[in-house]
């Protein structure tokens, strides 16, 4: 047998409300049993004191690139940033080339997962063939093939008339409808959150209204059809208020919001830096202060990077012609500790179940986000005090598009397992980089 | 005193002093304008960019005038704008005008923040000609030039811009200057015209050109894109000219000494009617003298050799 105990680390599993200082055991890559002084005989002791041990992260809004865009992310490299982050299942979102429309491109990320992911892959296949808003994907074939939820995200559907199918539609297979709330007619050119910011830089703007209309939509489509709506990257106090609201009436929805928009505010666009442009755009810091409310009271279910890979040749130009999106998975972490956990605003536990048990019940990811006997191996050992220098050329993912470069953060993985095996050690990291 | 920054990108990032360190650089450079001889050796070696990803003919032309009164090297680069998304990007563009030892690179782009884009990437100086709708800088300083001669001062005048400040570079360069310069500003047009949270920026929005003409001592008048028809900000240019035509009529809500200024180029008879842009109160055409004064002034600040109380330099204090 294959044991492995982690001693003496606070374990937090939100799953079943537990938090205290304890050991884990871990045989054949299951969680076998957590407790107090559990006997370490022949098993892999690692001691965790002073550390956090939590289910293993799960960020349920990835972009990995592959196929189609190896340039800017691959499973391989977007896998091995996600352990370098602490997260050990991502979904996969499917605007890639070809985009996830049909079962051999989710076949081929499965099989590529397999063979060099580090850590799982979950892909989200599209609502609508080639994500164009016309007609509906195959996604019955698709969830045989894999997927665990649909999204067209980055692009809006915009025809309310096939959202409405999409919801009603995917009841039968209880898959997620994620949706990317954008009404394209008000965002138009838009590259920023509009308002005195977007009129001194001469940038156009991107009102709040724009995504908080097609919330609104989706919700009363979600009311009508009885569908799933699970809406994705939250950037506006509005839409947490849509939110808490539908949620107070009992409609199917759950939501995400991600590091950023509860980090940074639009003031951040002042010199063009394009590694604040992004789809929701930065918003401003009554947004932010109404989303971490809206995590702290559970209008928000869970915390997701949107992982956008963009080369340095694609991101480093005019304002306007840079693609929308940041990387995130590797600085997933430290905004959570800095942001979340040390202004007060959550709780570890409240934290760690944005990104464990909720994304694993919503997604209906079955064994996983929990620290259950029987659960799956997957492990996340944070260290809350962990500083380090937010470098460039340390990043492991392909793209380096991070707003966070150049800062000093606090809070990383120390050690991430995947299944019972160590894919991520802080202390391998640096012994490599000094040899 | 010098400028802080080896670039100008837009008043935003000027202080007050720097404001008025650049005005009164111009004046001598003006004066030069009556003599025989206009040119001064001031930048003799020095080579002038004029980089532009759109088309302009007095802006370029001012600076191309400006740079040779210093006696430097102008070189006009005029890109069309369809290879801003095709074709080189602007960071390699600009890298070779360096390795060409370019000393400035004055740069128009149809995109805000282009030429921060270069000044970011470059060691040359750069100077914005005008990028999208952010600022227009040397048109913003050539019109505090314009009204500081003539009403000898800025601070506690009140002034009116009016039009498409939404699209317009020139407004928000003229926000930024004549805040810093003391002045109070309103901002009068369409609503669809007038940008969002404009009123942070220290300005009075009032959407009646009539009441907003109320004891003002300067109009600037904007020009009108008319195809910004096209996208529904206005209903047609027929409807605009019967609210914010500037009439003689409507310019009587004014002060009596009112100073009447347009960026160029007019659309006669449309924002501004001929009554109006010839009238005595109109100095468009010395706003475009004051602009290569101006952008003399900021080219020789930005060469760093600006030494006020130094007798002995060449060209301005002869």
């Amino acid at each position: 047998m294959n044991k492995l105990i982690i001693k003496n680390g606070r374990v937090i599993d939100p799953s079943s409300s537990m938090d205290e200082v304890c050991d884990v055991l871990v045989a054949d890559g299951k969680i076998v049993k957590v407790g107090k002084d559990i006997a370490s005989d022949g098993a892999l002791v690692m001691e965790a004191r002073d550390k956090i041990v939590s289910p293993g992260l799960i960020d349920v809004h990835t972009h990995l690139r592959e196929p189609g865009h190896e340039e800017e992310e691959t499973i391989a490299s977007g896998t091995r940033a996600a352990a370098k982050g602490g997260v050990t299942s991502v979904l996969c979102m499917p605007n890639t080339h070809p985009p996830i429309d049909n079962a051999p491109t989710v076949e081929f990320i499965l099989m590529k997962a397999q063979k060099e992911g580090m850590v799982n892959v979950f892909p989200i296949g599209c609502i609508t063939k080639g994500s164009l808003g016309v007609e509906l994907a195959e996604i019955g074939i698709l969830k045989s093939a894999g997927i665990v939820a649909i999204s067209d995200d980055g692009v809006p559907v915009m025809d309310s008339q096939i959202m409405r199918r999409a919801l009603e539609y995917t009841k039968m297979f209880k898959l997620p409808v994620v949706s990317h709330c954008e009404d394209k007619n008000l965002s138009k050119n838009g590259v920023m959150n509009e308002g005195a910011m977007s009129t001194m830089l001469g940038l156009r703007g991107i009102p709040r209204q724009s995504e908080e209309i097609m919330v609104s939509r989706d919700i009363m489509l979600a009311q009508l059809t009885g569908g799933h709506l699970h809406v994705a990257h939250i950037s506006t106090a509005g839409s947490v208020e849509l939110v808490r609201h539908a949620k107070k009436v009992g409609i199917h929805v759950t939501a995400e919001t991600c590091p950023h928009y509860f980090s940074m505010t639009e003031d951040s666009v002042k010199d063009y830096d394009t590694n604040t442009k992004m789809k929701p755009p930065l918003r401003s810091q009554e947004d932010v202060d109404a989303i971490k409310r809206g995590l702290a009271d559970g209008t928000i279910d869970c915390i997701a990077t949107d992982h956008a890979p963009h080369t340095e040749e694609e991101k480093n130009k005019e304002y306007d012609l840079a693609p929308f999106g940041i990387v995130g998975l590797e600085t997933l972490l430290s905004i959570v500790v800095m942001e979340l956990i040390e202004t007060k605003a959550l709780t570890w536990p409240q934290a760690l179940s944005k990104l464990t048990c909720n994304p694993a019940a919503i997604f209906s990811i079955a064994g996983r986000g929990t620290l259950a006997a029987g659960a799956t191996a997957d492990i996340t050992i944070i260290d809350p005090a962990g500083e380090y220098d937010c470098k460039k050329e340390n990043f492991l993912s392909h793209s380096r598009n991070s707003p966070w470069i150049g800062r000093k953060l606090r809070g990383l993985a120390e050690t991430t397992i995947v299944g019972g095996k160590a894919v991520w050690s802080i202390k391998e990291a640096i012994k490599k980089q000094q040899s | 005193m010098q400028l802080r920054q080896k670039d100008l990108l837009g008043i935003e990032h000027l202080d007050r002093k720097e404001i008025e360190l650049i005005l009164e650089a111009a004046k001598p450079f003006k004066s030069l304008f009556t003599r025989s001889i206009k040119k001064v050796p001031t930048l003799r070696g020095k080579t002038v960019v004029n980089l532009f990803y759109e088309p302009s003919t007095r802006t370029r032309t001012s600076f191309e005038i400006a740079a040779k009164r210093l006696s430097a090297d102008v070189v006009n680069i005029a890109v069309s704008s369809s290879s801003v998304v095709k074709g080189e990007s602007l960071i390699d563009t600009g890298k070779t005008m360096e390795a060409m030892k370019a000393d400035f690179i004055v740069i128009r782009h149809s995109l805000a923040g282009a030429p921060a884009v270069l000044a970011r990437n470059l060691n040359s100086s750069i100077i914005n000609a005008g990028d999208g709708f952010h600022e227009h800088p040397t048109q913003g300083l050539l019109d505090l030039f314009t009204i500081r001669e003539k009403k000898r001062k800025i601070e506690g005048l009140t002034v009116l811009l009016v039009g498409d400040i939404l699209h317009s570079r020139v407004a928000k360069s003229n926000i930024w200057g004549l805040i810093k310069m003391g002045a109070r500003v309103r901002v009068s047009g369409p609503p669809t015209l007038i940008p969002s949270g404009i009123e942070n920026m220290g300005v009075e929005v009032n959407y009646n050109l009539d009441e907003a003409l109320k004891g003002v001592d300067v109009v600037n008048i904007l020009r009108i894109q008319l195809e910004r028809q096209q996208e529904n900000l206005f209903p047609s240019v027929h409807e605009y000219m019967e609210l914010y035509q500037m009439t003689r009529e409507r310019l009587a809500n004014a002060r009596p000494d009112v100073l009447v200024m347009h960026p160029g180029p007019m659309n006669r008879g449309i924002e501004i009617s001929s009554e109006v842009a010839d009238s005595p109160a109109a100095v468009i055409n010395e706003q475009v003298t004051n602009g290569i004064a101006v952008r003399m002034a900021v080219l020789y600040l930005l060469s760093g050799r600006f030494q006020p109380n130094k007798k002995t330099d060449r060209g301005i204090h002869e």
